[in-house]
This record gives structure tokens, C-alpha cells and sequence, in this order.
């Protein structure tokens, strides 16, 4: 483990970069308390948007847990990626009352508009498309999210529509 | 205090949060502002009311005025019609789904009437942000009486003497496992609260987490009192931000004013709650997951016993029950087990959350007393089935659970009703499907669903979902053959016997559930190759209805892989070869001439 860290040139850029100064402290607050590790892979994670490898290791030294505990982790649960996401991440809900609903035809349209298939981010980075449990908003059947945004009552028409709400911000945003 | 002349309470649940309430309030603010209303009539935003459909929602109080699926530009005729000159806005009433009438007033909507309400008693009713709201009702009374008049075991045994019963699913006796974790050697105890609701379509503990969040702080620290611990937990979804940012309020509050902490009450109990939030797992509903999960790992389930009564978190007897379970607890420590015995069945007392959805009018939360009607509850509260469909059957219990028919629509809802006919009571969760909803895709559904959240540890539940899985996907697919049934009966055997935990002992519930009821369409599907419910796409057949036809050619136009053809003027054929069953031709037919068998 340690020549994961020390040996490379890693550190001088990390003392540059925020995060890191950010995760040590999110570290050192949980650090000795039990059960500390999914707290801090949550807000390891609201800190990078993913859990890159050199994080992962940085947790493991800091929490003295198992860099394969980590990663046993990591992969477990589902709200934890290694890999980097869109910037907007799509969430269809899949429930049993939006499939009930006619999700699962929302969702091959979002595929064929996005371009990807599930659990996978567009080439221009800007959507991950993924499919989540309940939202607990079965009153709005069939629902996706996008980013905080809550979308119900859905029809495989309306995709198109507002996925461009989100491609024409980013370019107006770029212009 | 300022005294107001009207009340308006806006519905602040996550169903309403999404349809843009927000909004509304602000605009309804605004407007009373402009006429000089707003030292007159107070907006209170509460937790979710329960008429998730129908959002955004708000009641207009002392005369329970009912206004739904409202926007910000109703706000102005709302504030000059109804609270200036007193007329109700009638356009924005609600319309009863089988009489078509108006209704004015809540109390009389069906939704309404028929419920009964113990733990959502304050959800929709108060502000959930303002712990004043929830000590006017009563609230930390029951926790100021144990703490002052009870011993532990009095606590105990009241709760043993209501017969009340775990609301997450298996209806446990509560009270027995407060006095197993009170009997349970060792000096430090854990109170834990399962707030992973995970079972899709059932959001009642979410709605108590986000209405009412101090009454889950108070029992638990009634509990915390009774088995004798000083630190509890909630377990809550991830999936539930807005759950989790009202809960942690509460919790600072309740410190604030020492309901919480050190010397509560001035006496020698201490306790406090932790936030714990999962990471998305719905295996984490399990209770040994669970507590496993607490303690940072993976959240695989562990043998039992121990029970966690014994042996849970840390290794430390814990007491864990879920939300609902909780929510009943300080109207029973208040009015007393004998009141809570007057309501419900023989052997299943209290009410029961319902989260209604699927094909149903009126989507949402309700509670009625245990014993209410399947009949009742489907037809009456939630209004039937829409668009004059027939109900087909109703999911109980989830993924873990089974499906009601119209045969059972008379049965009357309770812990054992539901096991006798083959499902499970579960969360609560009640999933209506109508006609058109085919069974073995809605097996297919769960099975995917289990087989996905599988944790892998035991192999007949690993393999076995995947294996079940795969035979569903098949005959849905057209390609099922003679023998799939007995597989699927013999792989649901084993799993069921082979597994360590719940998850895995009721996966292969809803397949032999479908199968016991609606054997006939998983043979029409594998021998005719046929759906049935005209769902299954695969086995679809799209036809030219040649006394409809008149030959205008749109659907030739529209078809993408040009299997429709025909003369101007003459009956159309479809080329079933080339037709990949896209439906264009039928949504543009103007004659209603193409139909799917």
C-alpha cells in the first residue's frame, strides 16, 4: 500500500488540490469511530463525484481498514462507483409502480436518445444513464430523475424534450 | 402568538415536493401578502397528506376545503375568491373518480373517511420542521410518562399487553422483543430503527421519516428506556435525502430542548440517535444486514440465531423494528394497550399503512384498521381502477410477497389473512394492476428485481434467481417449452429452502404465486405462444382488421421497416415476418382497424 503512495508525484499535486486538503479532514473527524467507513465513502464521494483508486487507498491507511475491505464495499452497495459520471446522472425509476406504468418503455427510449446503455456515461460526458429502485413517488408513475430534478408522469415522447433542456443549458453555458 | 382566522396546510411529501408545491406556497404567500391576508391566514407547509396523485395539494382550515393538482397561478384566485369573499374555487376541487361529483371538503372525500389513523396521526397534520407543531399534539407526553410514572418493565408489558406486531413485514410481536433485549445480558444495548424501505411501491415509513420525524425520535426513546440503552440508530435510504435532512432537524431540536442526551427529563436516563445512511442495497432491509451494515461493512446477512435481540450491532443485544412499528408506539403508551386492543382483527390489533399504487385512481398513503377489506381498500378509498378497466390482482409484501385476485377482493387484510392465501403482508406496499398487466412479466419483474439485489453469499439464491430468471425471460420471450413450469416449481423449492435470510426464502414467492392463480397464462405463453394481456411484445401479432380498413395508406407511411402494404382504397395486410411489433401503425390507424392479439 504504501508504494501506491509514496514513489510517484502524486503528493506534490495533491497538496495543491482541494479535495484531498477536504478529504483528510472528512478522514480525521470519523477516524477511531466504529462503522466509520460508509460515512466516509459517502462524503468521500459528494467530494470527487466517484472513488478513484488513490482514494480508496487514502481511506484504507486513514480509517486502518483493508484496502480490500474497501473495495468489498465500494462493490456492494450500489450508490458507490470507481468510475466517473456524467455530469447529469439520469435515474429511471424501475419500481413496481413505474413499471407498472410503462417505465420500461421510457427507458429504451432514453437509451436510444442518450446513446448508451445502462449504468454507462454519453461520449460528451454530460449523462450517465441509470436505473434506481423506488423514489417513493408512485403517485408520479412512471418518474426518472436528472440530477435533483424530479420528472413524472412520463411518456417515452417526453424524453427527447427534456433531455434537450439539459444539452441546450450546457451550450448556452459554454457560449 | 398571533391568532390566525385560517389555516392552510400545503402538502410538503416528496410526491408533492416533486410536482412543484414549493412553488405554489410561495405564490400563495405572495398573494396574501399583496391583500394584507398574511396576519390573517397562516400557510403551514406539513408532511405528505397522502394523496400523492393528486398533487400539489392543500387543505383550508376550519372548513377543510380540499384543493388539488394546483399551480402558482391558481394562488390569486384562491387567495380573492375563497379568502377574501369566501367562495369556494371550484375548478380546483376534486372530483370523486365514480360519481364524477365535487367534493368541498377532505372529511368527505372516501380517501379520507374510511381511514384511521394512530401512526400517520400527525403526517399531513403538522408542520414536521417545527418541533412546537408536534408537542402541541401531545407530543414527548408518552416519553414525560414513562420516564416520570413507569418502570421498564411496565413499559414492557403495556407494549406486550397491545399485542402489537412488527410493521416491516414478518409482524413479530414487538413487545417480546423488547423483553428479549431486556433480558439479554450486558451493559450496553442498541435501539435501532429499520428505515431502509427498500420494497418497491411502499413509502409509508418514508412519509413518517419526512411528516412526522419526532415521533420516531420519542418512541425510540421510550424503547431506549425500557431494554435499558443509551444509544440508538436510524437506518434510512439514501434514496430519501429530503427523510434524512428532516430527521437530522428533529434530532437537533430534540437535543436543543434536552429531550435528548444527558439527564433527559432531569432523570438518570441518557440517549441519544445516530444517523446511519445506506448505500443503496435493498438486501439492507434485512435485519442482521442491517446491522452489519451499521457496523461499515458489507451488508450481507448473518446466521440467526443470535438474534439480534442477543447479539446485533457490535455484537451488543439490540432492540430493531422499523418505522411504523415505532410510530405506534406513543398512542399506545398514552391511551393504553386496551384502547389499542379495540381496534383491528383477533389476532393482528391496530391499523395498517397502506402505500396504494399501480392502476388505481386515487394513488397514496392510507391507514385503515387491520381486517378493513381488500374490496374496500382498492374500490372504495382508492377509487377503483381508471380508464373503466377491470382489476386483475393486487401485489402484497413486495418482491417478497404475492398476488390477491378478485377472489380475495372480500378477504379481510391482516397478518394471517394474507399468509393463508399465499402472500405476505410485507411493508404494506399494494400494487393494483388492471387487465392489461401480464402475470409471468410481472414475475419476470420481481425476479430481476431479486436476483439483482441478491448478495450473493448463499448459492442456491445467487444462482437460482439468475437460473428463474432466465426461464421467465424465455417464455416471455415466445421461447418457453414444455417442462419450464416444473423447473421454475423446482428451483423455487430450493431456493426457498437453501437460503440464509428473507430475501432469499421469499424470492421465489411471487412466481409461485402467479403460478398457483394464473397457471393458465404461463401455458397460453409457452404452448400458443400467446399473451394473454397483449403485453408481451415478442409474442404480439399485429392484424389488419379488413372490414375496418379504408385503405388510406397512413399506417404504410408510418411503418419503419415497410411490412404494411396494399392497394389505395382496399384492405391493408401486415407482413408479420418483416413487423417488429413497434405499435406506429396502430396509434395512427384512424379507423381503429389494427389490433394486437
Amino acid at each position: 500500500m504504501e508504494a501506491a503512495t509514496r514513489g510517484c508525484q502524486c503528493h506534490a499535486l495533491r497538496a495543491q488540490d482541494e479535495r484531498y486538503k477536504r478529504l483528510g479532514e472528512i478522514i480525521a473527524q470519523y477516524a477511531g469511530q466504529p462503522g466509520a467507513l460508509i460515512p466516509v465513502l459517502h462524503h468521500a464521494q459528494e467530494v470527487f463525484g466517484y472513488l478513484p483508486h488513490d482514494v480508496q487507498v487514502l481511506v484504507a491507511e486513514g480509517l486502518d481498514v483493508p484496502l480490500s475491505e474497501v473495495d468489498g464495499v465500494i462493490t456492494f452497495y450500489s450508490l458507490f462507483t470507481s468510475e466517473p459520471r456524467g455530469k447529469y446522472k439520469i435515474g429511471i425509476c424501475l419500481g413496481t409502480a413505474c413499471y407498472v406504468k410503462g417505465a420500461a418503455a421510457v427507458l429504451e427510449e432514453l437509451k436510444k436518445q442518450v446513446g448508451v446503455d445502462i449504468g454507462k456515461t454519453s461520449a460528451d460526458g454530460l449523462f450517465t444513464l441509470e436505473v434506481t429502485r423506488c423514489v417513493g413517488a408512485c403517485g408520479l408513475a412512471p418518474v426518472m430523475t436528472i440530477g435533483d430534478d424530479v420528472y413524472g408522469r412520463l411518456t417515452p415522447e417526453d424524453v427527447a424534450g427534456i433531455l434537450d433542456k439539459y444539452i441546450q443549458a450546457e451550450k448556452n453555458g459554454k457560449a | 402568538m398571533a391568532e390566525y382566522r385560517t389555516h392552510v396546510l400545503v402538502c410538503a411529501g416528496a410526491g408533492c415536493v416533486s410536482s412543484n408545491c414549493k412553488a405554489v406556497e410561495a405564490a400563495l404567500q405572495d398573494e396574501l401578502e399583496q391583500v394584507g391576508l398574511a396576519e390573517e391566514v397562516k400557510v403551514v407547509e406539513t408532511g405528505c397528506i397522502g394523496t400523492c396523485d393528486l398533487g400539489p395539494v392543500m387543505v383550508v382550515y376550519p372548513e377543510g376545503v380540499f384543493y388539488q393538482k394546483l399551480t402558482p397561478d391558481d394562488a390569486r384566485e384562491i387567495v380573492n375568491e375563497h379568502f377574501l369573499k369566501g367562495r369556494i374555487v371550484r375548478r380546483l376541487l376534486y372530483k370523486a373518480p365514480q360519481s364524477e361529483e365535487l367534493v368541498e371538503r377532505a372529511e368527505d372525500m372516501d380517501f379520507f373517511r374510511r381511514q384511521y389513523r394512530i401512526a400517520l396521526r400527525n403526517t399531513g397534520v403538522i408542520n414536521p420542521e417545527v418541533i412546537e407543531e408536534y408537542i402541541a399534539r401531545d407530543g414527548y407526553a408518552a416519553l414525560g410518562k414513562v420516564l416520570s410514572e413507569m418502570s421498564q418493565e411496565q413499559v414492557i408489558d403495556e407494549i406486550k399487553k397491545s399485542c402489537l406486531r412488527g410493521r416491516g413485514g414478518a409482524g413479530f410481536p414487538t413487545g417480546l422483543k423488547w423483553e428479549f433485549t431486556y433480558k439479554a445480558p450486558g451493559e450496553e444495548k442498541y435501539v435501532v430503527c429499520n428505515a431502509d424501505e427498500g420494497d418497491p411501491g411502499a413509502f409509508m415509513d418514508r412519509s413518517i421519516l419526512e411528516g412526522d420525524p419526532h415521533t420516531l425520535i420519542e418512541a425510540m426513546a421510550i424503547a431506549g428506556y425500557a431494554v435499558g440503552a443509551r444509544q440508538g440508530f436510524v437506518y434510512v435510504r439514501a434514496e430519501y435525502p429530503l427523510a434524512v435532512e428532516r430527521l437530522s432537524m428533529a434530532l437537533e431540536q430534540a437535543r436543543s430542548y434536552g429531550l435528548l442526551g444527558e439527564n433527559i427529563f432531569g432523570t438518570d436516563f441518557s440517549f441519544d440517535i445516530g444517523i446511519r445512511v445506506g448505500a443503496g442495497a435493498f438486501v439492507c432491509g434485512e435485519e442482521t444486514a442491517l446491522l452489519t451494515s451499521i457496523e461499515g461493512k458489507r451488508g450481507e446477512p448473518r446466521p440467526r440465531p443470535p438474534f439480534p435481540a442477543v447479539k446485533g450491532v457490535f455484537g451488543k443485544p439490540t432492540l430493531l423494528s422499523n418505522v411504523e412499528t415505532y410510530a405506534n408506539i406513543c398512542p399506545i403508551i398514552l391511551h393504553g394497550a386496551d384502547w389499542f386492543l379495540g381496534i383491528g382483527t383477533e389476532k393482528s390489533k391496530g391499523t395498517k399503512v397502506f402505500a396504494i399504487a399501480g392502476d388505481i385512481n386515487n394513488t397514496g398513503l392510507v391507514e385503515v384498521p387491520m381486517g378493513t377489506t381488500l374490496r374496500e381498500i382498492v374500490f372504495e378509498i382508492g377509487g377503483g381502477i381508471p380508464h373503466g378497466k377491470r382489476f386483475k390482482a393486487a401485489q402484497t409484501g413486495g418482491p417478497s410477497g404475492g398476488c390477491l385476485t378478485t377472489e380475495h377482493l372480500d378477504i379481510h387484510v391482516d397478518y394471517e389473512s394474507l399468509k393463508q392465501v399465499g402472500s405476505m403482508m410485507g411493508s404494506g406496499g399494494l400494487i393494483v394492476m388492471d387487465e392489461d398487466t401480464c402475470m409471468v412479466d410481472i414475475a419476470r419483474f420481481f425476479l430481476d428485481f431479486t436476483r439483482d439485489e441478491s448478495c450473493g453469499k448463499c448459492t442456491p439464491c445467487r444462482i437460482g434467481t439468475t437460473r428463474m430468471l432466465e426461464i421467465l425471460t424465455r417464455i416471455t420471450e415466445g421461447k418457453g417449452e414444455e417442462g419450464d413450469i416444473e423447473k421454475l416449481e423446482a428451483l423455487a423449492h430450493a431456493i426457498k429452502a437453501g437460503s440464509l435470510c428473507g430475501l432469499g426464502q421469499s424470492a421465489p414467492n411471487p412466481v409461485l404465486s402467479t403460478l398457483h392463480y394464473f397457471r393458465d397464462e404461463y401455458e397460453a405463453h409457452i404452448r400458443e405462444k400467446r399473451c394473454p394481456a397483449g403485453h408481451c411484445i415478442a409474442l404480439l401479432k399485429f392484424v389488419v382488421d379488413p372490414e375496418l380498413c379504408r385503405g388510406c395508406g397512413l399506417c404504410t407511411k408510418v411503418c419503419p421497416v415497410g411490412a404494411i402494404s396494399g392497394k389505395r382504397r382496399e384492405p391493408h395486410q401486415i407482413d408479420t415476418d418483416l413487423c417488429t411489433k413497434c405499435g406506429a401503425c396502430q396509434e395512427k390507424c384512424p379507423f381503429d382497424a389494427i389490433s394486437r392479439h
